[in-house]
């Protein structure tokens, strides 16, 4: 090579332009992994703006909660619709199994935080250990999710007495079970069709969470990156995971509370 | 973090106990502030005062786990700000199509 080159990598006092320097002293993964999550951050905001733009366009319901009835002619109460748990049948015990949920992805999220501390020592064991736990809390949470969606698409035994264009394009009066993308026992159709959309794209990104973390649990646990030299493999996906918990965060405050 | 990439086996550091401390006590703290939102859905009446303690609540644990779990705060300021930055343009989508939702609103009913 050429003098000048040579020049440049050495004599240069900041040695911008000589390669070797990580810019905003962050690795290219994990700024890559920052700038995908940036734009997802973009898409879950569409997504859960739309939501509060679709439900001011519906009158809210104005009688007391616990006299609920399910109508497309204003917003349901999310505490009336997302009111059951698995084993109790029937039971009316509103939010609990959300809020259980939530913990569970929370749990999820700290021990990802912990696998990413041991990552910073080096110390396989534990690395091995947390993911593990955070695997375990990302299945537990899909499985939750799983039983949420069988029973919004279900429904109750009894549900609503509605009047509604079906799929014929016909104005029908009939008793509607449960939710589909056409027709809801629980309120206007917008309402599942941003509950299964919403819910959905998130339990989409836990999905992909469950199997990049598996892989990382599987080369942290073989020796991969003890062999590499260092675990940066799960920071990055330490930060998608959060942002999982994140983006849930948001998604239990403006489905399920608000 | 230092790369040693030739390096077959990797010391094994001690646990700093202090950080694993930290991580705990932000966990008790995220906890802590669903159990409160849990508490205010049952006891307060829906209304613009318990939707703005729900948001404030909501941005309050979107800060602990961006700034401490994905340790967005311990980065270099100009990755920082780049990130918050762009997130200012949520704000006047959420004014102009909360605008539009009350809107259509009108006009339906």
């Amino acid at each position: 090579m050429s003098a000048t080159t040579t020049a440049i990598a050495t004599s240069s006092k900041r040695g911008v332009w000589g390669g070797g320097n990580e810019p905003l002293k962050a690795s290219y993964g994990k700024l890559m992994m920052w700038f995908f999550l940036l734009s997802d951050i973009f898409t879950f905001a569409a997504f859960l703006i739309t939501y509060a733009a679709i439900r001011m366009s519906y009158p809210a319901y104005a009688g007391p909660s616990d006299k609920f009835i399910g109508s497309n002619e204003y917003w349901p109460v999310p505490e009336m619709v997302f009111d059951a748990i698995p084993f109790f049948h029937g039971a009316h015990i509103p939010l609990l199994f959300v809020g259980i949920m939530t913990f569970i992805l929370i749990m999820s999220s700290v021990t990802m935080v912990l696998a990413v501390e041991a990552g910073h020592r080096y110390d396989r064991n534990d690395v091995v250990k947390w993911m593990l736990w955070t695997l375990l809390g990302g299945i537990t949470f899909l499985s939750c999710q799983a039983w949420e969606w069988g029973h919004f698409i279900h429904g109750t035994p009894g549900g609503s007495l509605l009047t509604y264009v079906n799929e014929n394009a016909r104005l029908v009066t009939e008793t509607v079970f449960g939710a589909n993308l056409t027709v809801n026992e629980y309120g206007p159709a917008a309402f599942a069709q941003l509950f299964f959309f919403i819910t959905g794209f998130h339990g989409f990104h836990v999905t992909i969470g469950v199997v990049l973390l598996f892989i990382a649990f599987y080369q942290a646990a073989v020796g991969v990156y003890e062999r590499r030299g260092h675990y940066e493999m799960i920071e990055k996906i330490g930060l998608y995971w959060h942002f999982v918990d994140l983006v849930w965060v948001f998604v239990f405050t403006f489905f399920y509370l608000i | 973090m230092s790369l040693q990439e030739n390096q077959t086996t990797l010391e094994v550091q001690p646990r700093d106990n202090a950080k694993i401390k930290k991580i705990w006590k932000i966990a008790g703290i995220l906890l802590f502030v669903t159990a409160i939102e849990f508490v205010f859905a049952f006891t307060m009446p829906r209304g613009i005062l318990l939707y703005s303690i729900f948001i404030g609540l909501t941005l309050v644990k979107a800060g602990y786990i961006m700034m401490e779990f994905m340790h967005l705060k311990d980065e270099a300021k100009t990755l920082f700000w780049s990130i918050m930055i762009p997130l200012i343009f949520l704000v006047w989508l959420i004014i102009a199509l909360m605008k539009e939702g009350s809107e259509i609103f009108m006009l339906r009913w």
